[in-house]
């Protein structure tokens, strides 16, 4: 039916008309469509335009345990990481954001590893007889220097800095990496 | 790229569909009347989009439904945009339902062989209302709160179900988590799938049919594409302009968390909701019971609606539904207005808009200090600040003897509302104070109008009257005393010589600085000793007092150990008008330390609790953020 009526609509006598109002009607159909699209699209890239609120500080943490309260070469201690977090409108004060091993390799020098595996970034646990860093989800291994075991990991386990205070203070620089790349690239 | 159409053609059949779509004939040429169908989808459209991004960063529950759109308006990119659109477009929605309804009832489109398709536009109407009332709750704010709360206790009204409906509803009985994980699975899944699926066969039905054409011979025949579209479209950006423009011009309103502890006094339904809020107000709908206004009558419209096309086909059912459908819009119309009218002229009313306004602001306000919003939600920053329950707190318990600034210190007028007879006209009055009005109460100024002009500050005292209509016995002791006779007497000392002008400014510096934790008020040192001194010892530059301050009062200045004066006749003044201060007296001015004998206000220590005390003081000095 619709085919007559094309024909009737391409009238010879008004090509310019019709042109234009094929580009006004597919112009401006486009447009009011794409609006409320490309504000909801924008909304939704929120998280990656958001800018990161430097925590001030030097970014280095106070440990509850003291550098005699460490073994020379012994197990490794697991230690929590207790900080403020920012979760959008909330502030949890003193919130476990994450965990540390800390091996105390030397008189005065402390080894501290982020425990989440660089692999896919499941948490490491320590198998104090086979003395590795093993990752339950996909069987990534550690020695106690941190270096990988295996092939499944990309890279060794990430070292913190840390650093000692007043003698006997352990103070490590808490920082989350991305899993999977070879390289250690700070989260955020 | 012709072999690629081709081959999926041959596998979908698209082509057709996309010419069916496209093609569709329009006898008597495109028009503007047809566009209200086509807006409807588009509106629907951008609900769809905004909607599913809103839902991206809402969070449903009591704790943090309010803080999760907070996040949203204030502090996500282009947040306000997108919850304005959709805010917006959701009214925009009404209208256009309104009108689409009037265009279809006026063309005659309901009529044979119509009529399923009319139904089903009916169906959606009331999707589409669903969406509303569901909708305005998510929010969880005062406003959403309480307009929300009368539509559940309505459906609470149902008779025979209505207890088991409201539960249902509420997700147990009464509002909480389960009442906004409820409603917003009703408005973000439940009813916008039912919608679509209901759109589809409307859309179904109306391809069937063909576009109801009043007059085919008007012009020639055109297609939906582009002619078609092109009017449409131009009717879709007005309305997309509308939306934006509300959108950047007003912004979509939070008002303050929900709070079911505090009375929201600015409480209406939405606006497109407001004539059946109005006509619930009628006395005599009141009378005939909750069900009848707010279930029977519009139920009663609803089914002549689906009636329309079996009136229709009487000879004379064509006029009668126009007729009924005109009537109808006019009655919603006329409704709207008289409520709108109302509320506009009532100024108790725009006082607690204004209240409401002032209270989104501030809490707002409070959310964006660095501390954030506390765990158990927003309403707690409300709860817990000065500036907002101060002035609650007075109106309750100081308003109904003083004023703030004339009024209550939420900005309402103390007033009595007389009905003399039932069901009569009501009556308001606005009350006289009977106790002085403490807008300054503790300022400089208004320590120097005691000082000067003791009677004029306590006037207000003579409206209270004993039974025979005179002056109260204890407003006499009060205003015809002793400090009001010293005020009097020595009135003409600070006229007399304008070097006593500047020892009266210092000595309401010296009282004032009390005050302050320090002792500090931005006066100079020497001017405050200079104020002490005359305190002390009633000498001025030109005479001196006859009766000295601390020959009644007392008064221990800020850091010292020792009291000047005795305690005794007058109110102590240590620390006056300070947080200190405030909270002895209002917990017990008949202390002999304050008015003993002479008071006549209550102890106010029983009644308020410690809390509440300590939110009316910060509030009355000030301390607060």
């Amino acid at each position: 039916m619709s085919q007559a009526h094309l024909e009737l609509h391409e009238h010879p006598g008004e090509p310019r008309r019709g042109f234009i109002t094929h580009v006004l009607a597919a112009g401006i159909g486009l447009l009011v469509g794409t609006v409320p699209a490309f504000a909801g699209l924008a909304f939704f890239l929120d998280p990656i335009m958001r800018k990161k609120k430097s925590g001030g500080g030097d970014g280095f943490l106070k440990m509850p345990v003291t550098l005699e309260a460490l073994e020379i070469n012994g197990q490794p201690q697991l230690v929590k990481i207790i900080m403020d977090r920012v979760d959008a409108w909330n502030t949890y004060l003193n919130q476990p954001v994450g965990s540390v091993y800390l091996r105390r390799t030397d008189k005065d020098k402390v080894v501290a590893f982020n425990s989440s595996c660089p692999h896919l970034g499941c948490m490491v646990d320590y198998k104090a007889a086979d003395r590795i860093y093993f990752c339950p989800c996909h069987t990534s291994a550690f020695g106690e220097d941190g270096t990988k075991q295996n092939d499944i990991p990309p890279r060794g386990l990430d070292t913190l800095d840390v650093d000692i205070r007043n003698g006997t203070e352990v103070w490590v620089k808490f920082q989350n990496f991305r899993a999977t790349t070879p390289d250690k690239i700070p989260v955020g | 790229m012709n072999a690629l159409i081709n081959w999926l053609d041959d596998r979908t059949g698209f082509k057709k569909l996309l010419h069916e779509a496209l093609y569709e004939n329009i006898p008597g040429g495109a028009r503007w009347r047809y566009v209200w169908g086509s807006t409807l989808v588009f509106t629907f459209s951008i609900q769809v989009i905004t909607g599913l991004f809103l839902w991206t960063a809402y969070s449903p529950s009591t704790t943090t439904a309010w803080e999760s759109v907070y996040y949203i308006q204030n502090h996500m990119q282009y947040g306000w945009l997108v919850r304005g659109l959709h805010h917006f477009s959701a009214q925009a929605m009404t209208v256009l339902l309104a009108l689409h309804l009037m265009q279809v009832v006026i063309d005659g489109a309901y009529k044979a062989p119509r009529e399923i398709n009319f139904w089903l536009g009916l169906i959606l109407m009331q999707i589409v209302l669903g969406l509303g009332l569901t909708g305005y709750l998510l929010p969880w704010d005062q406003k959403g709160y309480y307009a929300t709360r009368v539509s559940t206790e309505i459906m609470g009204a149902t008779p025979v179900v209505g207890s088991q409906l409201q539960q249902l509803a509420q997700g147990g009985p009464e509002y909480g988590h389960h009442t906004l994980t409820r409603f917003f699975a009703m408005h973000a899944g439940i009813l916008p799938g039912t919608l679509i699926a209901f759109l589809v066969l409307h859309i179904a039905v109306f391809r069937r049919h063909g576009i109801t054409v009043p007059d085919p011979d008007r012009a020639p025949a055109a297609t939906f594409w582009p002619d078609q579209v092109l009017k449409d479209a131009v009717a879709c950006l007005a309305v997309l302009v509308t939306v934006l423009t509300l959108t950047i011009w007003k912004g979509a309103e939070l008002a303050a968390p929900a709070d079911p502890s505090e009375a929201y006094s600015a409480a209406r339904p939405e606006w497109y909701f407001l004539f059946l809020f109005q006509f619930l107000r009628f006395a005599w709908v009141e009378k005939l019971g909750i069900p009848f206004g707010a279930i029977y009558v519009p139920g009663a419209l609803m089914a002549i609606l689906a009636a329309l096309p079996i009136i229709g086909r009487w000879r004379a059912g064509h006029v009668l539904n126009v007729l009924f459908m005109m009537v109808m819009m006019l009655g919603i119309a006329g409704l709207t207005g008289l409520a709108l009218y109302n509320d506009a002229n009532d100024p108790d009313f725009q006082a607690s808009v204004k209240q409401a306004h002032l209270e989104a602001i501030r809490v707002e306000e409070l959310a964006k200090r660095p501390a954030g919003i506390p765990l158990e939600g927003a309403v707690s920053l409300l709860r817990n600040d000065p500036k907002t329950q101060g002035p609650r707190l007075f109106a309750r318990n100081c308003a109904p003897c003083h004023r703030y600034d004339g009024h209550d210190s939420t900005g309402h007028d103390v007033v009595k509302i007389v009905q003399k007879e039932e069901h009569g006209p009501k009556e308001r009055l606005v009350e006289k104070p009977t106790a002085t009005d403490l807008g300054n109460f503790g300022s400089p100024e208004w320590i120097k109008s005691v000082i000067t002009d003791f009677k004029g500050t306590f006037a207000a005292l003579e409206n209270v009257k004993d039974k025979e209509g005179n002056v109260a016995e204890s407003s006499k002791h009060f205003l015809e005393g002793e400090m009001a006779s010293w005020s009097t007497s020595h009135a003409n000392h600070w006229r007399s010589d304008p070097k006593n002008e500047q020892a009266l400014a210092d000595l309401v510096a010296f009282l004032y600085s009390q005050s302050k934790p320090l002792g500090k008020s931005g006066s100079s040192d020497e001017a405050l000793k200079r104020g002490r001194q005359i305190f002390e010892t009633g000498k001025l530059p030109v005479g001196k007092f006859e009766t000295n301050c601390i020959d009644c009062h007392s008064l221990q200045p800020v850091g010292e150990d020792k009291l000047l004066g005795e305690v005794g006749a007058g109110p102590t003044l240590t620390n006056y008008g300070g947080e200190r201060w405030l909270r002895e007296f209002l917990s017990n001015a008949g202390h002999e330390k304050y008015y003993g004998s002479n008071n006549a206000m209550p102890a106010f220590g029983g009644r308020l609790l410690d809390q509440e005390l300590d939110l009316l003081v910060r509030w009355m000095v000030g301390d607060y953020e």
